[in-house]
């Protein structure tokens, strides 16, 4: 089986690989192949972690508690809510069905909703008063009035509602540097972080699979 | 009853959780956990929907035979190998499951792992063709972007390290200090406080239903 799994994903790399030439039937072959195991291993996370974690072993807990007569109501009750949950989880797969697709709308709005509410509050008090109160710091040592000015004159360019000129079109200027600087800086970040992986991928096939290239 | 329901249930829904983090827990007891849960359920049920719905897509060519039916063929059989086992309980056999050692694990491992590193890997190439046709130092803006990522590629190297070394023993941790600790930092954090503040504008939006894009044509 091991021998198997190596050749498998020895043809699939190589097969993915050889999009870079041209496109052809080896590659549209793994694409369907990734995105379907990709699928796979959605029902299979979704499964474990969401219908039986979140919903048939607290159901069954609750269960046993209430026929035990471990306050019965309140187990009942809680049965009820995750019933509910699942009922309002069922109703996405209204979409397959054009006459009453809209009712796929209520969990999708409890959804929707429900995250709004948090990140409301969570984008506000988690996020941005802690990044406001990290860039206001000592501002005698050089890296945090970098920062200081930084924050702020990326922030001038990002402000559309007034036309950039005079102080804020200098401001403004000056941001453009700042944001030149650290967009490199992550591209630098990424290409390298693509890079090792494709070293990583090339080493898997001479080393591993094609056994051309002893390990070092 | 198709919109007014919805927005009325985004609204008091996200007024749940604002409630929630304003009001005392004691007061309000578990609902938080609770209106999280059903949260969860119902985003996994839709990640089920996904699959269902690629799998109707796919199998539609199967059947009538289109062009490229065997493509997708192996698309179902690909889902099928990886869900089904996955779903069986593992007092059957240990094959079946998510655990290490399952079907589900030796396709992870031998085949999704290394696909989804190649596609990666292969964004290498993509990134550096784009370079190489959009990076000209045309002004002094493309300039900086040019200059401080071959100084962040050449930093990551051993050789390009052993260069900057050579220039000024301390001149790879100022590069660490003040460029991507710095300059980074402060761009990042600019960023993040207006992502920060749209989100909360999208948000509000959202709960007060002048966004309602999600729930398609009204």
């Amino acid at each position: 089986m091991e021998i198997l799994g190596l050749w498998l994903a020895g043809f699939f790399t190589l097969s993915l690989f050889s999009f870079l030439y041209k496109d052809n039937p080896f590659y549209g072959l793994a694409e369907h192949v990734f995105a379907g195991l990709s699928a796979g291993y959605e029902v299979g996370l979704v499964y474990h972690s969401v219908i039986l974690q979140q919903l048939v072993d607290p159901i069954s807990q609750h269960w046993v508690n209430a026929a035990a007569g471990d306050h019965p109501g309140f187990h009942i009750m809680k049965i009820g809510f995750l019933l509910f949950a699942g009922a309002l989880g069922m109703l996405m797969f209204t979409r397959f069905f054009p006459k009453a697709s809209w009712i796929s709308r209520y969990p999708l709005a409890f959804v929707m909703g429900n995250t709004a509410g948090i990140y409301l509050m969570s984008e506000l008090h988690g996020r941005l008063i802690p990044q406001i109160a990290g860039t206001f710091v000592n501002l005698l040592n050089p890296l945090n009035l970098i920062i200081f000015f930084g924050v702020l004159t990326t922030l001038t360019y990002f402000y559309f509602s007034k036309e950039h000129t005079g102080v804020l079109g200098g401001s403004a200027r000056v941001g453009i540097w700042f944001i030149m600087i650290a967009f490199g800086a992550h591209f630098g970040y990424t290409v390298m972080g693509r890079i090792s992986l494709l070293i990583g991928q090339v080493q898997f096939i001479l080393i591993d699979w094609l056994k051309l290239v002893k390990p070092g | 009853m198709k919109t007014k329901l919805p927005i009325a249930i985004a609204f008091l829904s996200g007024l749940a959780m604002i409630a929630v983090f304003i009001l005392n827990p004691e007061k309000v007891g578990d609902m938080e956990g609770e209106l999280l849960q059903w949260t969860t359920v119902i985003g996994g049920f839709t990640l089920l929907l996904g699959v269902v719905s690629i799998v109707r897509v796919n199998w539609r060519p199967v059947v009538r035979r289109e062009t490229g039916w065997l493509n997708n063929a192996a698309l179902l059989l690909s889902v099928a190998v990886m869900a089904i086992p996955s779903v069986l309980p593992v007092s059957w056999s240990p094959l079946f499951g998510t655990d290490g050692g399952s079907i589900y694990d030796w396709f992870f491992i031998n085949l999704s792992a290394p696909m989804m590193a190649t596609m990666f890997a292969m964004l290498a190439f993509y990134v550096a063709s784009a370079a190489f046709r959009a990076f000209r130092a045309r002004n002094a803006e493309a300039t900086l972007l040019l200059l401080t990522a071959t100084i962040v590629m050449l930093w990551r190297v051993p050789v390009g390290e052993g260069i900057f070394v050579a220039i000024h023993p301390k001149l790879p941790n100022l590069i660490n200090t003040y460029v991507m600790g710095g300059v980074n930092v402060a761009v990042q954090r600019g960023i993040i406080i207006g992502a920060a503040l749209g989100a909360a504008a999208t948000s509000l939006r959202i709960m007060l239903g002048i966004e309602r894009t999600y729930m398609g044509k009204t």
